[in-house]
């Protein structure tokens, strides 16, 4: 009897192990951790991609960023200024509570609300209707072309959840409300979260369901944000993680080659480039004429540049140099207009001579430490290859905290900007923000001053054109100008770069978002 | 004695002033959250908009008389990066830091007075010469070092501890604990190693010193005369006189455990308050740095005032002085 008891312990016991075995469970780190979980508090694209586990958007991006539906299954527009949405049905809330349209229009009226902080991210939205339970009319300024893009961004909350935790409206720092959404998430997407302790680990659970047929094989989440590079490694190779992503370049090498894991990478949509001043003086040349404004010296600024050499010694080999101001994947990139000017210190040197400047000039470049990757060592190879060719470059670099407010004031004479046309993923984003003036709510970021009057014809023309062809057309057309004129100096596409243990299967994507409906582990 | 007590808390407050006045002044230069708040492609009429919805395009004493004005009522402000009251985020982040620096300080206390004395009873031994040299090492080697070549030894190469966080934790009340659970006490060695490195060489020195200029004492060399056994002239004579300063450095060095809490707990992802504070400073989330800063400032405060009361009660001659 006693040995039967045993026996069959034995075998409950090995069916309790082989269940918790057959449990699929993802163990994955970044180096900052998740903002807030209401998604209209916060402007970052890390809390967007991780938001977008527990909540589903009207259109989402698909395999390969296309996009496609989600929350609703088709839509028209009705008028130029008004678009039609046939909703999804038969889709629940994680809490039980039946999607329909009233939580699109709740959803669109909270990001409205002036303290919602990703309020200018569907800034051209006017508002939603209801038709009837299951179709809502979106209404925008104007003819706007990338509704969609800016609707795969808004999550859709439940309403009925909302009321009843007196979260209609979202918290604003400004008159002191907080709301329950900040710390409890509700959604339709294809995870739950089951706890979430900033700086100590979110759990997320899957949502057995999920409208849509799941593509991946989780059972559960663990995400831990580990922010130092050495720790987050570490953690990867004692078996703790099962994913890292950013994996820290100087580390990949070293992954790689430790049996049992395996580095993933590709080229991101974020651009590096220097942006140049186009103001009539130069900050370290005060009281003369701004050579920059000058078409020959900002040829010979681009000439002087040896990007091969950036891209070997400084990114060892995993970035990709480009000519232009967008990404491949992203609409309004042309391989025509993606050509660098090539590396050519003596036609620098002649093109100086040309413009008045045999014995080159002074100016300052100014870089961020702790933004981008490998930011510094950039601009101080960039600064010497500068100084060769007889630009004599005055190189500071500093925190981001302080680097941005002094960019947005116009400070810098060169500096460093990096754009991915984040979150609308159009080249719409680079016309608007770094190549027109500032003024209308356009050129939020052009801190050189930079000015093209056909670049701002085609921006406004391209800003009401539902025609994608002809709307990507002119995207094409302004970034050709933007490029013979030299208004940015391009650099490369930093990569992307992640470290998994052998039997993870994550796809990546340029944007950089972990989108973990797509993994699989063994 | 009131008097004493009044003028020293009088002090502390003129301190704690100060402490926030600089702290405020200092924010001035360490950026402005509008950048890191808004969005990419922001167009500049949008960011003016936040600024002024945050009361930051006001003069600095408007905004200093604002936020002293909140303190002073208790309303510490809410986090610009999460929008979370700031006094709750200090609340779920201290446990995790006092439990730290709690076992931080009782392993340098455990370690150090044993090994000091060890160096004081036979200062030419090897034993003592080898702790001696270590001790060195342990106080000039930089704490993000220390923890990362302990989370590559024990972690990755032996795989005997976890290399980051803290475990699992059990919720008293508000009051998080890994103290509790198996996961959660490894969780905490190495980073209390880590932390209690410097404390504990400065604990060793400290009690070897006192203990060699105890030992040469008249007193000691009486109760060798009398021939009372060694054991009980070490450890019960000397020993409980080479104590004093060790506790009251033991105490002031609390608060610096606290405040240097910052590198460790970066290394080791370990959610304290330290780790709130260097994201805060990414972020440039004004109200969580000056809060953190005040309640560091407040913590130093503390201890000196008790620890200059507990002098005047102690010392008359102090009492005497300040009258």
């Amino acid at each position: 009897m006693k040995r039967r008891l045993a026996f069959s312990l034995t075998v409950a016991m090995g069916a309790l192990l082989g269940f918790a075995a057959d449990a699929k469970t993802l163990r994955w780190s970044s180096p900052t951790d998740i903002t807030t979980l209401d998604p209209y508090a916060h402007t970052e694209s890390f809390t967007t991609s991780m938001l977008h586990h527990v909540f589903d958007p009207l259109v989402r991006r698909g395999r390969n960023l296309e996009i496609e539906p989600a929350l609703a299954v088709s839509w028209k527009t009705v008028k130029p200024d008004t678009w039609r949405f046939e909703l999804r049905r038969n889709v629940k809330f994680h809490n039980g509570d039946p999607f329909t349209a009233d939580d699109v229009v709740a959803s669109i009226n909270r990001n409205l609300d002036p303290g919602a902080r990703a309020r200018s991210n569907i800034a051209t939205v006017t508002g939603a209707q209801k038709v009837d339970d299951y179709t809502v009319d979106i209404t925008t300024k104007g003819p706007y072309p990338l509704l969609l893009n800016d609707l795969a961004g808004v999550y859709i909350m439940d309403k009925k959840w909302m009321e009843a935790n007196d979260s209609l409206k979202p918290g604003n720092i400004a008159t002191g409300v907080t709301t329950a959404a900040s710390t409890t998430a509700i959604g339709t997407g294809p995870f739950k979260i089951e706890s979430y302790k900033p700086d100590a680990g979110t759990v997320f659970v899957v949502n057995p369901n999920w409208w849509d047929k799941p593509q991946h094989n989780l059972d559960r989440i663990e995400f831990k944000p580990i922010k130092s590079d050495a720790t987050r490694v570490a953690a990867l190779l004692s078996g703790e993680l099962d994913l890292i992503a950013p994996a820290p370049l100087q580390d990949l090498q070293r992954i790689g080659s430790s049996s049992g894991f395996k580095v993933i990478e590709e080229p991101s949509l974020r651009l590096i480039m220097l942006s140049l001043s186009f103001r009539p003086e130069l900050k370290a040349m005060p009281g003369q004429k701004n050579p920059a404004l000058d078409l020959k010296v900002r040829q010979a600024m681009w000439h002087a540049i040896d990007f091969e050499a950036i891209k070997k010694r400084v990114m060892r080999d995993k970035s990709r140099n480009t000519g232009t101001l967008v990404a491949p994947p992203v609409p309004g990139y042309s391989k025509d207009n993606d050509q660098t000017f090539g590396y050519d210190p003596e036609k620098a040197k002649k093109l100086l001579a040309e413009a008045g400047y045999p014995s080159g000039f002074k100016t300052k470049l100014n870089c961020p430490n702790d933004r981008y990757i490998n930011d510094e060592q950039i601009c101080v190879a960039i600064a010497s290859m500068w100084t060769k060719v007889g630009i004599q470059t005055e190189l500071q670099t500093e925190s981001r905290a302080t680097y941005f407010p002094r960019q947005d004031r116009g400070e810098f004479d060169v500096s460093m900007v990096g754009w991915a046309t984040l979150p609308p993923m159009d080249g719409f984003s680079v016309l608007a923000s770094l190549l027109t003036e500032q003024k209308e709510g356009y050129g939020g970021s052009n801190s050189g001053a930079y000015s093209n009057p056909k670049i701002e014809e085609l921006t406004r023309k391209a800003a009401v054109e539902l025609d994608e062809e002809k709307r990507r057309a002119m995207l094409v057309e302004a970034l050709k100008v933007a490029r013979d004129t030299v208004a940015y100096i391009p650099i490369h596409q930093q990569p992307v770069a992640w470290a998994v243990r052998d039997g993870v299967e994550v796809p990546q994507f340029p944007d950089e978002y972990v989108r973990l409906w797509f993994a699989n582990v063994k | 004695m009131l008097k004493v007590l009044l003028s020293r808390l009088g002090q502390a407050a003129l301190v704690m002033l100060v402490v926030s006045a600089l702290s405020f002044v200092m924010f001035r230069y360490v950026g402005d959250p509008v950048a890191s708040m808004s969005r990419e492609n922001a167009s500049a009429e949008e960011k003016a908009e936040l600024r002024r919805s945050l009361g930051l395009d006001q003069p600095v004493v408007v905004q200093y008389g604002c936020f002293l004005e909140n303190t002073l009522s208790g309303n510490l402000g809410i986090s610009y990066r999460n929008q979370r009251p700031v006094t709750q985020l200090i609340a779920e982040r201290l446990p995790a830091t006092l439990e730290l620096v709690f076992v931080a300080t009782v392993l340098s206390l455990a370690l150090g007075i044993p090994l000091g004395v060890l160096c004081a009873l036979k200062p030419n031994g090897a034993a003592a010469r080898l702790v001696q040299a270590l001790s060195l090492i342990g106080i000039s080697t930089p704490t993000f070092v220390t923890g990362i070549v302990l989370i590559l030894v024990f972690a990755v190469s032996l795989g005997w501890l976890p290399s980051f966080g803290r475990g699992q934790v059990v919720d008293l009340g508000w009051w998080s604990t890994g103290l509790l659970t198996l996961s959660g006490l490894k969780a905490l060695i190495l980073p209390g190693i880590t932390l209690a490195l410097y404390q504990l060489t400065l604990i060793m020195r400290l009690v070897r010193a006192e203990m060699i200029d105890v030992l040469s004492s008249d007193y000691i060399r009486f109760a060798k005369a009398r021939g009372l056994p060694k054991r009980y002239i070490h450890f019960h004579l000397a020993l409980r006189n080479a104590l004093m300063p060790v506790i009251t450095v033991t105490g002031l060095q609390i608060g610096s455990l606290i405040a240097f809490a910052i590198v460790t707990e970066t290394v080791f992802q370990w959610p304290g308050m330290g780790l709130l504070f260097i994201q805060a400073v990414s972020f440039v989330d004004i109200p969580v740095m000056a809060a953190y800063l005040l309640f560091v400032g407040l913590l130093f405060v503390l201890i000196n005032t008790v620890v200059d009361i507990l002098y005047a009660v102690v010392d008359p001659r102090l009492r005497a002085r300040s009258a």
